[in-house]
């Protein structure tokens, strides 16, 4: 299938208007939240929450024998909760360090997750197969009450977004002034990691527990890139998301069926190294012509400055001097001289120059700037 | 004028693991009072705010506020942190920080309006950042980001300020502004009390000055407690200040 039928099986699939819009969702809901982890520098949070997710799923299946997802995802969810409060506990009873309680965590709970896995595998039980989808996702199997659920979670997260705008964001800058202004910060950490957890078990379906925390932090970081705004970067994020979810899937469904949740990621991935590079702000092509050009900028006014105290000595500031004097100063080139020249500071005549009004004007003010900060 | 107590802390211990980091604190502070706490690098005098605010929980004593507990006089009481203990690179503006400062009036859900903007922008007229209202925060530098802080407890118009460390890196023009700024706010009879690092300008800034080191080594008006014995118990070493009076 190449992508124009693609895009026209879009509208005419149910199968495939359902993976797309779930993984669309699916990528917003995840974009949104996953800046709020990147900003309160809680990277490894979402690997964390999405491994310690794995032995629920195992342990839901065991107990009921059935293989619902609604059920499996319920018991990712409670082990999900659980590994993220052992977290908490772990970090604010012990003083470990939060990346230490994080991987450890993570670790203790995806093992315990395998060793159930296998253990499932060995029983002889037909429904047994299919369980590992978790582990690495299979967006195929979404079925249309799967992206209902989405779009009931990222409902609710938006109006809790909405609502909890103000201390969301103060929470997210200032911890400790929080608490002085009254607000209960325990409660406002403890809704925002809640949302984060369900997203991250709604993505276990599609994406799997292994890739599940590029969703996260993908978007956001990419976001974080174009904007000073939270506003504007949780929006950004959620866009990213979105498209990585609409991307993803029409690649791997065009292209021989490829493994949707790991075409996601990457295409996530590509938006994150778009936005490295190319941000106008804080991307690093941009940087670097900046730095080209400051670095250009200086030489030309290291050389209109000399020219302005030679200039200075003599009462008609447009009095000629010889270029060769110039030859004294190191910095000097043909080409800043034809700059200068260009931008009608200077004038040449013959093996003269001089220079203009506006050089002139040019030159006193760049000098005074210039002691002005050496002050 | 400095009859009321307006803090009031007894027998305040605190510890982040076993040993305590504030033993067995004893304060008095008069309405009123522009007061340095000083002691050395890990001395406690963060914790001790952070415990005076409820951001720390003591494991004995007891704190009181115009003799209530502090959860029942918040609105009383405005926080600058030290500036080290946010990350500046966080996606948002001069003015959207200072605004944070009408948070805890508002309350929750309820957001910022042009009420809340105003009060915000004539904090920040106060401590000349107006112009820099629009700024990110990551584009300001450590005197301004400092500065910031300092409107954002202004916004909360208080009757008693904490502030740590409020001249930390900052050049000494912006060290007279910050001054003159808590000048005022005395002379409205505000209390006010800063961590405060060079001793040279305890006297000249301060009328009131505890000494502490895990204890408190003393408390009470500059002129009297301000003197190389007190300074030698809390440095340890034989400290010398020329007292420039
Ligand atoms: N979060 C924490 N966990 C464990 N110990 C801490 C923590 N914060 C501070 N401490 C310890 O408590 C003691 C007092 O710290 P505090 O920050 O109150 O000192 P300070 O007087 O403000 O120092 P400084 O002048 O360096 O700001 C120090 O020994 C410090 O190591
Ligand atoms: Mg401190």
């Amino acid at each position: 299938m190449d992508i124009t039928e693609y895009i026209k099986l879009v509208f005419t699939d149910y199968t495939l208007r359902t993976i797309t819009l779930g993984t669309a969702i699916l990528g917003a809901v995840t974009g949104m939240l996953g800046s709020f982890a990147v900003l309160r520098k809680q990277s490894l949070l979402g690997d964390a929450i999405s491994h310690a997710a794995l032995p629920g799923i195992a342990i839901a299946f065991l107990i009921t024998g059935a293989k619902d997802s609604n059920i499996l995802l319920l018991g990712a969810l409670v082990s999900g909760l659980i590994g993220t409060f052992w977290i908490r506990g772990i970090i604010s009873k012990t003083h470990l360090k939060s990346d230490t309680a994080l991987g450890l965590i993570l670790s203790l709970f995806f093992g315990f997750g395998m060793l159930l896995l296998t253990f499932i595998q060995k029983q002889p039980n037909a429904n047994q197969a299919g369980l590992d989808k978790y582990l690495f996702g299979q967006a195929a199997t979404l079925v249309e009450s799967d992206v209902w659920l989405m779009s009931i979670v990222t409902g609710a997260c938006l109006l809790v977004l909405l609502l909890f705008w103000k201390e969301f964001k103060i929470l997210l800058f200032d911890a400790d002034y929080t608490k002085t202004l009254g607000f209960n910060t325990k409660f406002i950490d403890i809704l925002i990691t809640t949302f984060i957890v369900l997203a991250i078990v709604l993505g276990l379906q599609t994406v799997g527990v292994v890739l599940m925390s590029a969703m996260l932090l993908a978007p956001a970081a990419a976001a974080r890139q174009w904007t000073n705004s939270l506003g504007i970067m949780v929006f950004l994020a959620a866009t990213f998301g979105a498209f990585s979810g609409v991307f993803g899937t029409a690649i791997s469904a065009s292209q021989n069926n490829l493994s949707t949740g790991p075409v996601i990621v990457i295409v996530a991935g590509v938006f994150v190294l778009i936005s490295f590079i190319f941000s106008p702000s804080r991307g690093l092509l941009f940087k670097q012509i900046r730095f080209i050009k400051n670095r250009r900028d200086l030489q030309l006014h290291k050389t209109l400055s000399f020219m302005y105290h030679i200039a200075e000595t003599h009462e008609n500031i447009s009095h000629p001097h010889a270029i060769k004097i110039l030859n004294n100063f190191q910095g000097f080139t043909k080409g800043t001289l034809q700059k200068l020249v260009r931008k009608n500071y200077v004038k040449l005549e013959g093996s003269m120059w001089s220079l203009t009004t506006e050089g002139f004007k040019t030159a006193s003010n760049l000098y005074n700037q210039q002691t002005e900060n050496n002050e | 004028m400095k009859n009321n107590i307006a803090i009031k802390v007894d027998d305040l211990t605190v510890a982040y693991n076993y040993k305590p980091v504030l033993w067995d604190i004893d304060l008095e502070i008069p309405e009123g009072v522009l007061m340095a706490i000083v002691g050395p690098n890990g001395a406690g005098k963060s914790t001790l705010i952070k415990s005076i605010l409820g951001i720390l929980n003591p494991i004995a004593g007891s704190v009181s506020i115009y003799g209530k507990s502090y959860e029942k006089q918040r609105a009383l009481v405005a926080y600058v942190p030290q500036k080290g203990s946010v990350d500046w690179d966080f996606p948002t503006t001069a003015l959207d920080v200072v605004m944070m400062g009408t948070y805890g009036s508002l309350g929750w859900i309820k957001r910022p309006g042009q009420k809340e903007k105003k009060l915000a922008l004539e904090a920040l007229e106060k401590v000349g950042m107006l112009p820099f209202k629009n700024r990110q925060i990551s584009q300001l530098s450590g005197g301004q980001q400092q500065r910031i802080f300092l409107a954002r407890a202004l916004v909360q118009d208080a009757s008693i300020y904490f502030m740590d460390e409020p001249f930390q890196g900052v050049d000494a023009t912006t060290e007279i502004a910050i001054i003159n700024i808590l000048k005022e706010l005395r002379k409205a009879n505000k209390t006010v009390i800063v961590v405060h690092h060079d001793l040279q300008t305890v006297p000249e800034y301060f009328d009131w000055v505890t000494f502490l080191n895990v204890k408190k080594i003393a408390t009470g008006p500059v002129k009297d407690i301000f003197n190389d014995d007190n300074l030698t118990k809390t440095y340890g070493i034989n400290y010398k200040v020329s007292i420039q009076e």
